[in-house]
């Protein structure tokens, strides 16, 4: 066991007992999956992308690219987690991953013995040959080797959140400088928002030894949060991580809400995606430490030296029963004091510096190490773990120590990465040694280690000023704030970024498996852009992002083209700062919750009369309504238009837009939006219109009633009713705003019912309250007016017909809706009424030639659609000027035409394109396309729609309808496109 | 040195030390007989092909920055030819003809894979509609394959078909589309463009146009004034204001569309999806990421990036076809600067300047096109008028009225 | 995004619909056809200041002219189109 026998912020009073890969170990609640088996001797965690070398833990955070598993089975199977991050709980289950048969007898290890071969990029260089044999036999392979952890495969039984949150001051980090900029910004009443990733407030006070107003840091920071929650406008958000930076002020946080359990509480969600609008943000977001490049760098046992101090500090944890510590300045030897005092043995300390200070060598003896100045380390010795470190002195003795953990301190990468989504580049300092923010997103300031200070006194100082100003810019004065005080001195920046010398491989990306060979390699091939190299070797782009091993790739270039850190410069950090679950970005929205499903206010009536319901855009409309011993749904479809043809029916029309226009200029703004003129509409009075879009194709279509002098209401297709209106409103705002006019939709604040065939007359007189005239004299085709039913309720009634039957639509305010539609039910009872649906509905329309969805597809003019002679000449309209175009009059146009089959037994699809009868196969051929086809009840046999090149002119011909897709190919007649009662007279009936 | 399996065997036995630049970084010349402005793949393919297929050697590529650093680099990597307009099929078609022999051709593996391209759809007119497209695509002699829900079950039998909002009712297959590793498209151009002797010029912005007695004369840089009797310009996302230095106002906008890719699992997404009731499309690199996107954030910019609403919308077209998906994590996203046509639709032609030729206008679709954008933009500028398979593709289409509106959206660009 | 709108304030993006470019004048019914074409179809498309029609659709259902940088999406004012 590996567990130090006191300290560390775990609760030694709970056990919780968890399984990695079938193991069970035993852990304490404050433990993270990789302390817990790390205290369990556990060293080998996983296996490295490419050549499957085995790695163990590098770092103590979400930075992690080594050491990565399967969390939980089944459903929540959630791979590639850094075990790092992993609360642990009781009963967690956690599995290796990317290997194969097991963790420690890895098959595609022999990659490893590849490696000379699997260079950086050498799959651009072969696999060419033969060039079937890429889909069929190299990428299978390489497919099944790459990935690393196993989707789940599982729909995700979690649900996930989504909130927003306002506030003046955000504030992204909780060590010492977000907690002192929360502080500041707080105790001057700014709304405060504090988001830390851990469960815990602090960062590193957490894992070092430092004190802050004479308190160790922990407590400190336990302190901070106390006077945190007595400022009212705080919210402090645990275990949230902002995972991107948006413009104006916006953001977006992550917080793992039950993440810490094996499943979330009933009604709990998993994760909750937070929408931050905020006036200011301070970035606390601290740093990263870098892992040097160095010979045999990647052997489970070489660990971040900061990670080392988190794990004896803060998890109680020695990573290693002897120590060699890698330095090349002050921050190496925090590790080699905090190692001492927990007594943990430290086998030799390499330090890159001839010359170390009196307190150095102080500490160095009191350790009891090796102490090596001037010297470097030139390899690493163990299997799935480390036992040795061979060490290169200043004299160029080559020695060896034995050693299972080797920590490197090769300096820190500030936290810059929020900075950069909104495209500012990180600049670099000579003197920081590290790239540090550049151009920042509007009202983002940025303090600690993130902005590059690492000295803890100035770091606090630094997040009470930027606390304190950002409230202050937010429009919360007060006096300057208290800086919490600390003692400790800057450390120089001495950073390891490459070590030559040894022979083993040296990473620069322990998780794509980017060696110092890979950089050389691209610089031989001219990938020298850091964005060339980016994707030439992969560097950077594991799930870590190359948080520790980045800049070190960067700086190897650098060294090979000697053109510096800064003119070589880094790849833009692009969202999310870590990876987000796909479901937390998701939502609620997902299933039958992906969209809103609206319903006509007769829902629950057609539902009661057995309607299947189909998704016409947002809304569900019935489609027939099966009665019994009905088996196809085209039985049923026919059964309702013999009933509308041969007596009467009912159909649902409330999901058709509508849209009330009121004003004395309404008429000017319908002749100005139809292609046909309005204003001399008669009040009382229905038109057809249609309406183009200003470059002269169709648009929309549809009626629009004059119900007083100044009182219209327009009726539009279901699937553009929100176009129409955002239209409408651009003409009269932007266009016409002289116009005195208004107008709103109203779609959902009427319910209408078309009421048609030959007896709808006596249908609707028995609807409407006693007294109410409808005869054909009263009340003639295309009349419009205002009646009363069910008691006094006002019900707007249209003449109006799609079927081509005597038709009415009849519209009550919603409310009334399902009780109009029993109400017409119970007068039709008497001549059998019939609901119909949209089949119905289709195959009447389409008997009668009236174009819609197929026919209304935004390709099509009003001279295709046998509607040219509808365009006024006398004024001015949308889409006048462009129909002109010469384009949109060819008479080689394909034009609106019926067909039927020649053999009546043929069945006809929409989507066939149709050609000449003896054609060949070929698009030089085509002559045009099917739109729209139904079972015509009242011929006995298919009719269809078309588009066909010049049409009108070949009715009688016989055409072909190829539909290759389906396998089918029908020889049809060109016939006019009106099947029924081309006269019109039954709807004048 | 050609790259083979040998050569790399060879290599590998002296630590791939012997290996050159995969291109010249060649520093440009005063004068060429052609240029090509625009280092993306359609630039550096124009720059292959007018040297492979019309002897034209003394050529150069410019590039502002590095190659393929825009929208070659920051697609889906979709290639397909299921378009429905002949003007525009019989170029994708071309394009897709030209993926199938384009590694050997180069001498680079582009991992052009042709695992299918799959788009699902969800309603009766859909299907009609798809049916319709892919009809026209088998009478250009295209793949289409039109499958009902048992089809698509056996293909991706994870999809939500049983508790969808919109419910999954087949789909319209092409199984030769797939996709390709994207930059390695504009590398194996340009490795195959230099080989023939292709200047490719980066870091060289072009910033000024000479032109007198109405034909261009060369171009102002950068790096200095560079003569050329022809120039081509392939700078899709910044078109407008490259045409603008010469005088010319086109029919397009700048968008942002985003692109997102999850961390790599193993094989889940065998081909390409995409979703009939929203806005997604996904398919699975060969190193195991789901690389997937969805609609623009529709409108202008010259940003890259886009804004919140559209991710969360991409998210969750995606948990709405494929719930298996939720806990994936999206470890990448960014944007990249589209030229959207006023039709939808792509321009390759001459311009009202003689001697400046265009090609622009790709919408969010151009990376499928790379290799037939360049063959049909270098006929254009080699004859000086488009081949037949490009002719529908013209300029003045918007004028005329002989648009290519597949969507049927009319002339605002975020509708497409 | 957030837009300011002038009748209900700062709003997300989410709540707007985005047309285009604002400065397009609607030529006179007889005017020639390249009047159009360019109205219809042509676009200054500038990287930099851009002034552009968004309609807050989720709101108050205005259409506003807003002036913001294409370059850096920095909002420098929205007013009502009609006014």
């Amino acid at each position: 066991m590996s567990r130090l026998a006191s300290g560390g912020l775990i609760d030694r009073s709970l056990s919780h007992r968890f399984a990695f890969d079938g193991r069970l170990y035993n852990g304490h609640p404050g433990d993270t999956l990789a302390s817990a088996l790390l205290a369990n001797g556990v060293r080998l965690f996983g296996r490295s992308f490419k050549y499957h070398r085995p790695r163990g833990v590098l770092s103590a955070g979400p930075e992690e690219p080594s050491a990565l598993v399967e969390l939980r089975g089944g459903a929540r199977r959630e791979p590639n987690t850094p075990a790092t991050t992993i609360e642990l709980y009781d009963g967690l289950e956690a599995t290796s991953q990317n290997r194969f048969p097991s963790l420690g007898f890895d098959l595609l290890a022999v990659n490893n013995l590849l490696s000379p071969l699997l260079s950086a990029g050498f799959y651009y260089k072969t696999f060419m040959w033969p060039a079937s044999w890429w889909e069929k036999v190299y990428e299978p392979l390489i497919r099944r080797a790459a990935g690393l952890g196993r989707a789940a495969g599982l729909p995700d039984p979690d649900h996930y959140d989504r909130a927003h949150l306002f506030c003046d001051v955000l504030v992204i980090g909780a060590g010492p400088a977000g907690l002192a900029a929360a502080l500041a910004a707080g105790r001057r009443g700014a709304r405060v928002v504090l988001c830390e990733s851990d469960p815990l407030l602090g960062g590193r006070l957490l894992a070092e030894t430092g004190e802050v107003d004479g308190m160790p840091g922990a407590d400190w920071a336990a302190h901070a949060e106390a006077a945190l929650r007595d400022c009212p406008s705080v919210t402090i958000l645990r275990r949230t991580s902002v995972a991107s930076v948006f413009d104006h002020g916006s953001y977006v946080a992550v917080q793992r809400v039950a993440d810490h359990k094996p499943q979330p509480d009933p009604h709990e969600p998993r994760q909750r995606e937070w929408r931050i609008v905020a006036k200011r943000a301070v970035l606390a977001a601290g740093g990263f430490e870098r892992l040097a490049a160095f010979s045999g760098n990647d052997r489970p046992g070489v660990m971040l030296a900061g990670a080392v101090r988190t794990y004896l500090n803060r998890f109680a944890v020695a990573p290693g029963k002897s120590a060699v510590v890698l330095t090349g300045g002050g921050d190496g030897w925090r590790t080699v004091a905090d190692l001492t005092r927990h007594g943990v043995p430290i086998a030799a300390i390499v330090d890159r510096r001839r010359e170390i200070s009196p307190e150095q060598h102080k500490l160095a003896a009191a350790s009891g190490a090796w102490l090596h100045l001037g010297a470097k380390v030139t390899g690493t010795r163990g299997g799935p773990a480390l036992w040795g470190v061979d060490i290169a002195g200043a004299d160029g003795v080559p020695r060896f120590v034995s050693s299972d953990l080797l920590a490197v301190a090769g300096g820190w990468n500030p936290a810059v990465h929020l900075t950069s989504h909104l495209g500012g580049k990180p600049v670099w300092n000579e003197a920081a040694c590290a790239f540090l923010p550049g151009a920042l997103p509007p009202g983002m300031a940025v303090a600690g280690a993130a902005a590059g200070t690492f000295a803890l006194s100035a770091v606090l100082a630094e997040g009470a000023a930027g606390g304190a100003a950002a409230a202050e810019a937010a429009g919360f004065s007060g006096p300057a704030p208290s800086v919490p005080q600390a003692s400790d001195a800057a450390i120089a920046p001495t950073p390891i970024w490459i070590i030559d010398g040894g022979k083993q491989k040296a990473f620069v990306d322990l998780q794509h498996d980017v060696t110092l060979k890979d950089i050389a390699l691209a610089h031989r091939e001219g990938f020298v852009s850091v964005e060339h190299l980016k994707r030439y070797t992969t560097l950077g782009m594991a799930t870590d992002q190359g948080k520790t091993g980045g800049v070190a790739g960067m700086a190897a270039m650098a060294a090979l083209t000697g053109r510096g850190m800064a003119e070589t410069g880094t790849t833009l950090h692009r969202p999310p700062f870590t990876p987000v679950a796909i479901g937390a970005l998701a939502g609620h929205h997902r299933g039958k919750d992906f969209r809103p499903a609206r319903l006509t206010p007769a829902h629950r009536w057609a539902a009661e009369q057995n309607a299947s319901f189909v998704e016409t855009g947002p809304w569900l409309r019935a489609q027939w309504f099966t009665q019994p011993g009905e088996t196809d749904w085209l039985q049923s479809c026919m059964r309702e238009v013999n009933a509308v043809r041969g007596s009467v029916g009912v159909c649902d029309v409330s999901t058709l837009g509508k849209i009330e226009i009121a004003g004395p200029d309404a008429g000017a703004l319908l002749d100005f939006l139809y292609i046909n003129t309005f204003s001399t509409l008669p009040v009382g009075r229905v038109r057809y219109g249609t309406m183009l879009r200003e470059d002269g194709f169709v648009f929309d279509d549809g009626t629009t009633a004059r119900l007083e002098r100044d009182r219209w209401v327009m009726t539009t297709t279901t699937a553009n009713a929100p176009r129409v209106l955002q239209h409408m409103e651009f003409v009269h705002q932007v266009l016409r705003p002289d116009w005195r006019v208004a107008f709103i939709s109203v779609t959902d604040q009427w319910a209408q019912f078309a009421v048609a065939g030959p007896r709808a007359r006596e249908v609707i007189a028995a609807t409407l309250d006693p007294g109410e005239n409808v005869s054909d004299a009263a009340f003639p085709f295309m009349a419009c007016g205002s009646f009363t039913t069910l008691g006094g309720v006002t019900a707007r009634l249209f003449r109006i017909s799609f079927s081509g039957e005597l038709a009415y639509e009849i519209g009550v305010p919603s409310a009334y809706g399902d009780a109009l539609a029993r109400r017409i039910m119970a007068a039709g009872a008497a001549f059998g009424i019939t609901p119909y649906g949209l089949e119905a509905l289709g195959t009447m329309r389409i008997e009668k030639g009236h174009p819609a969805g197929g026919e209304l597809n935004g390709q099509t003019t009003a001279i295709d659609l046998g509607m040219g002679r509808m365009m006024a000449t006398k004024k001015d309209f949308i889409g006048r000027a462009m129909a002109q175009r010469p384009a949109l009059r060819d008479p080689q146009r394909p034009t609106l035409a019926g067909i039927r089959p020649l053999r009546p037994q043929d069945r006809l699809r929409a989507g066939a394109h149709l050609l000449a009868k003896d054609a060949p196969s070929t698009i030089a051929h085509d002559a045009g396309w099917v739109t729209s086809v139904a079972f015509s009840p009242s011929l006995g046999h298919w009719i269809g729609l078309a588009m066909l090149t010049n049409g009108p002119a070949r009715h009688g011909e016989i055409v072909r309808a190829d539909d290759p897709v389906r396998g089918g190919s029908v020889l049809v007649e060109v016939v006019p496109p009106c099947f029924v009662d081309p006269e019109g007279a039954r709807l004048r009936g | 040195m050609g790259y083979s399996f040998l050569s790399l065997v060879r290599e590998a036995l002296r630590g791939q030390t012997g290996w050159r630049p995969a291109w010249r970084d060649a520093a440009p010349k005063p004068a060429y007989d052609a240029i090509v402005v625009g280092g993306g793949g359609h630039g550096l393919a124009t720059g292959y092909y007018l040297a492979k297929e019309h002897g034209l050697t003394n050529i150069a590529v410019l590039e502002k920055s590095y190659i393929g650093g825009g929208n070659t680099g920051r697609n889906t990597t979709i290639i397909r030819s299921n378009y429905l307009l002949p003007g525009n099929e019989r170029m994708y078609e071309k394009s897709m003809q030209l993926w199938e022999g384009l590694e050997q051709d180069l001498n680079y593996n582009a991992m052009v894979s042709q695992r299918g391209v799959l788009n699902l759809y969800h309603s009766d007119a859909q299907r009609d509609v798809y049916a319709r497209r892919g009809n026209a695509m088998r009478l250009h002699g295209v793949d289409a394959a039109l499958l009902n829900e048992t089809g698509v079950r056996k293909l991706y039998p994870w999809l939500d078909f049983d508790n969808a909002r919109f419910p999954i009712r087949g789909g319209l297959l092409q199984r030769r589309g797939g996709t390709a590793r994207h930059d390695a498209v504009a590398w194996g151009f340009a490795h195959g463009a230099d080989r023939l002797g292709v200047d490719i010029v980066q870091n060289c912005e072009v910033t000024g146009f000479r032109i007198s007695g109405g034909a261009v004369q060369g171009v102002e840089t950068t790096r200095g004034y560079i003569a050329a009797p022809k120039i081509g310009l392939a700078v899709a996302g910044s078109t407008s204001r490259v045409a603008a230095l010469a005088g010319l106002r086109l029919p397009i906008e700048s968008h942002v569309l985003q692109a997102f890719v999850s961390e790599g699992v193993k094989p889940l997404v065998d081909g390409v999806l995409t979703f009939g009731a929203g806005h997604f499309y996904v398919s699975q690199s060969d190193k195991g990421g789901l690389v997937f996107g969805g609609d623009i954030d529709g409108y202008n910019s010259y940003a890259q990036r886009g804004s919140m609403p559209v991710v969360e919308d991409v998210m969750e077209s995606g948990m709405a076809i494929m719930p298996a998906i939720g806990r994936l994590r999206v470890l990448r996203q960014w944007g990249g600067l589209v030229d959207m046509s006023m039709d939808g639709s792509p321009i390759i032609d001459r311009t009202p300047i003689d001697g400046l030729y265009l090609n622009a206008g790709w919408c969010y679709g151009g990376f499928k096109a790379t290799p037939g954008s360049g063959w049909c933009f270098a006929h254009t500028m080699a004859r000086d008028e488009p081949h037949f398979i490009n002719s529908a593709l013209r300029l003045d289409r918007f004028a005329t009225g002989a648009v290519l509106d597949e969507r049927g959206a009319g002339p605002t660009p975020n509708l497409h | 995004m957030r837009i300011p709108c002038p009748h209900c304030g700062e709003r997300g993006n989410d709540e707007f619909v985005y047309l285009g470019a604002a400065a397009l004048t609607r030529p006179a019914a007889d005017a020639p056809a390249e009047a159009w074409h360019s109205y219809v179809y042509l676009r200054d498309n500038p990287a930099g200041l851009h002034s552009e029609l968004w309609q807050h659709t989720h709101g108050c259902r205005r259409w506003l002219v807003v002036a913001r940088d294409t370059r850096t999406h920095a909002v420098f004012s929205a007013t009502d189109a009609a006014v």
